[in-house]
């Protein structure tokens, strides 16, 4: 036993600040003061909120440490492991009241949470089975195996409501129901964990904090459509993901919670990890099973769909992260436990990944109705530096952008698509006034047109002509007309393309000819970009009133387009300069050098 | 995505050909194997240059065209030389909207080179890579191991600076 738990995060946000070096340094510090049979130190996946790591929890009192730096530990160890005061100066600011400090569980950003398929990160050791076995880890497999037939688990799966968390929101117990009814030989079941949505990392925070879970999940729906063998289809670009997940398949192997005559009955059923190399349309179900097959990973026509041809031409399934993780606890708790969260149609939490303008970036797990306005005011705790709320997207390059009169919508699956947008993984990220929502919209554009397969030629060449009419408009070379074009051609895509990602691709652009139809309108009309981002449109000037005539910023202009004039403003000593718009190539070299404000853009 | 083919000659040496040929002779009656060899052919050479990838066809008996049609598909095969020290700028939406189109345009300026080339001599080579989901320290950039987060463009030039020699 030990009296203190030192629990770092070992997410990869937190990794990237170093907390791996904070770990090690804990263990030297702890061991210099003779406490290493005292405390213990545990390396744990994401906490969920990464603005704030690297992060430190320290149990019993559950102080909550943030931005913890190396320099930080020796502080820590001597005087909140060894003499029992807990540092205020270094906890999350959040926690401390005048005389008491508040759990973390009270604080904005995690009061409105409920974790399902969160629970264990950052809570338990991720490389450790037994932390995970501890917190009822594999009872739903032994559960099952021994308690349930498989048409009961489907059964169970049904009557939850749980719809995939990957994007369509396909309901969960439908797919599973109908591989089982086909016969094979052999069967599979996959895990999509290769979440390629710029901007969403949920799956992978639950691949590196709760490994166990997903395995455990995989060898139930293996049991219930008669699978005996799985394969995780994982990022390359998520090393500590992989590594974790070998460690887990290797450890369930040891125990005999995979393999052969798994709790002692008839059922087998094994893993594979295959790695992908990088190419979104794999997300898409049939180029990921094309992709583990070894080829190029292009999607085929629907039907047949996998539940009756898909990995190697055999009954497949195929779940993303996120949905697996809900899976043990909605065999132990029950149907109706689950069905009491969320919403009519979409039931359960959904987890979301909070990021861009936003000041608590990180991962939130919420029930599905909560609002958009509760996560991004309440629980995202607004918007830095006092600016304005413009839109928020969901839904990555499939998705579209939200504006500020749809805050109030209850999120669900439903309720998203009405709106343009889509639920997608689970990428949530905030924009703000100085965020162009025309150049959002080619960003995502250019997203697609390089990760477009080239298969079918809606895509291909419809993404790639909607893109060369937005990189018109952000260039000031729009017509008014375009803009209908681009509407016209995006349905046609949509429409037209064979697999998801074409289909979904002009969502980004609708939604903000729909929704900002006036900032579009501003840059093809009167040539400007409001919020200061698109480069052609924009003029620098000098306000000469301001102007000391220090000439800094005509040293810095590479153009030569700054010159001095013969006007000296009231109460300067030298004259002004001024900026020759037609030499200048807004480069915005000049706006740093100016320490007296007088150069504008826009 | 259109790749950009490197024109620096091929300097393949014996010792990384029989590795080669070693890793080809494990697959060679796996069903799919193009894929896994090409991922550990680059680990080999650092990226997959034509001549290796002519090794990896005629080694699996399967046409280059195949090969090419993987390599050329996914990614995480470079058909250009990495740099002593790569640098990768996350272009994933948290940090695009944070500013990483500016980071990457001043590194671009600093190195002389575009996004996914490979300065003359060597030492840095300039990649805009997909989110690698950092997103909390966005805009982030990596230089081979270490991570850079909370960038803005005028941190680039000190950054650089440590990786002179």
């Amino acid at each position: 036993m030990y009296r203190s738990n030192v629990l770092v995060c070992g997410g990869t946000g937190c990794t990237s600040s170093d907390s791996l070096k904070i770990v090690d340094k804990l263990k030297e510090e702890i061991a210099a003061r003779g406490l290493e049979n005292e405390v213990n130190v545990i390396t744990t996946g994401c906490f969920g909120l990464c603005a704030l790591g690297p992060i430190v929890v320290i149990y019993p009192e559950g102080s909550f440490y943030s931005m913890v730096k190396i320099d930080d530990i020796p502080e820590i160890v001597e005087e909140h492991l060894l003499k029992g005061r807990i540092v205020t100066r270094l906890l999350y600011q959040e926690t401390v009241e005048e005389d008491t400090i508040k759990s973390l569980n009270k604080t904005a950003f995690y009061a409105k949470q409920q974790r399902i398929a969160l629970r264990n990160c950052g809570v338990i050791d991720p490389e450790k089975i037994d932390e995970y076995i501890a917190m009822d880890g594999y009872a739903a497999l032994g559960k099952v195996l021994t308690e349930m037939t498989p048409t009961e688990v489907i059964e169970t799966i049904l009557a939850s409501g749980l719809r995939g968390r990957g994007g369509a929101g396909f309901p969960t117990g439908l797919k599973w129901k109908f591989a089982a009814a086909n016969d094979a030989d052999q069967k599979y079941v996959c895990c999509n964990a290769d979440e390629g949505d710029p901007g969403a990392f949920m799956d992978r925070s639950i691949l590196e904090g709760d490994p166990h879970a997903l395995l455990e999940a995989m060898a139930i729906a293996g049991y219930a459509i008669g699978a005996t063998k799985g394969y995780v289809y994982v990022r390359a670009e998520y090393p500590i993901a992989v590594n974790r997940l070998q460690i887990a398949i290797d450890q369930a192997h040891e125990y005999g919670l995979l393999g052969d005559n798994i709790f002692g009955t008839d059922f087998c059923f094994d893993i594979q990890l295959r790695l992908g190399a990088g190419a979104f349309v794999c997300g898409e179900e049939t180029s990921l099973m094309t992709s583990i097959e070894g080829k190029r990973g292009e999607p085929r026509p629907r039907p047949p769909f996998p539940a009756v041809k898909g990995l190697y031409k055999k009954p497949t399934i195929l779940n993303n992260v996120e949905t697996y993780a809900n899976i043990p606890r909605i065999i132990l708790k029950g149907a109706d436990w689950f069905n009491t969260i969320g919403t009519e149609k979409s039931k359960g939490t959904k987890v979301f990944a909070l990021g861009g303008k936003i000041e608590h970036t990180g991962l939130v797990e919420v029930p599905m109705g909560t609002t958009l306005r509760e996560i991004v005011e309440e629980i995202g705790g607004g918007i830095p530096n006092g600016k304005k709320f413009k839109a928020a997207q969901t839904g990555g390059p499939s998705g579209g952008c939200i504006p500020p009169q749809h805050l109030d919508i209850p999120i669900d699956y439903d309720n998203l698509l009405a709106i343009g947008s889509m639920m997608g993984s689970g990428g949530l990220i905030v924009m703000d006034e100085t965020t162009c929502m025309v150049d959002i919209a080619k960003f995502f554009l250019e997203f697609t047109v390089d990760e477009s397969c080239g298969k079918c030629t809606p895509c291909r060449i419809g993404t790639k002509r909607l893109l060369e009419m937005l990189d018109k408009i952000t260039k000031g070379q729009g017509t008014l007309e375009m803009l209908d074009e681009m509407e016209d051609l995006c349905n046609y895509i949509k429409a037209n393309s064979l697999c998801g990602l074409g289909q979904t691709a002009p969502n980004p652009v609708l939604s903000t000819l729909n929704y900002f139809r006036d900032e579009y309108i501003q840059h093809v009309v009167d040539k400007k970009c409001v919020a200061g981002v698109c480069k052609d449109l924009l003029e620098f000037s000098i306000i000469k009133d301001k102007c000391f005539g220090c000439s800094m910023c005509a040293r810095q202009c590479p153009a030569g387009a700054i010159t001095v004039t013969d006007y000296t403003a009231p109460g300067k000593k030298k004259p002004a300069y001024e900026i020759d718009t037609a030499k200048c190539v807004k480069c915005g070299a000049c706006l740093p050098t100016c320490k007296f404000g007088a150069i504008i853009k826009g | 995505m259109q790749k950009k083919i490197s024109s620096i000659p091929f300097a393949g040496t014996p010792e990384q050909e029989a590795e080669l040929k070693a890793v080809i002779a494990k697959h060679i009656d796996d069903p799919g194997a193009v894929m896994p060899v090409l991922q550990e052919a680059q680990e080999i050479y650092g990226y997959l240059p034509i001549e290796v990838q002519t090794m990896v066809a005629e080694g699996l008996n399967v046409p280059l065209e195949e090969v090419y049609g993987v390599s050329t598909f996914y990614s995480q095969f470079a058909l250009s030389p990495k740099g002593k020290y790569n640098i990768s700028v996350c272009m994933g939406t948290a940090c695009y909207v944070k500013g990483s189109g500016e980071v990457l345009d001043k590194l671009s300026e600093c190195l002389g080179i575009e996004a996914e080339e490979c300065t003359l001599d060597g030492k840095f080579s300039l990649t805009a890579c997909r989110c690698i989901g950092a997103c909390g320290l966005a805009p982030v950039i990596t230089i081979n191991d270490d991570v850079y987060g909370r960038l803005t463009a005028d941190m680039i030039p000190e950054i650089l600076e440590k990786y002179k020699d």
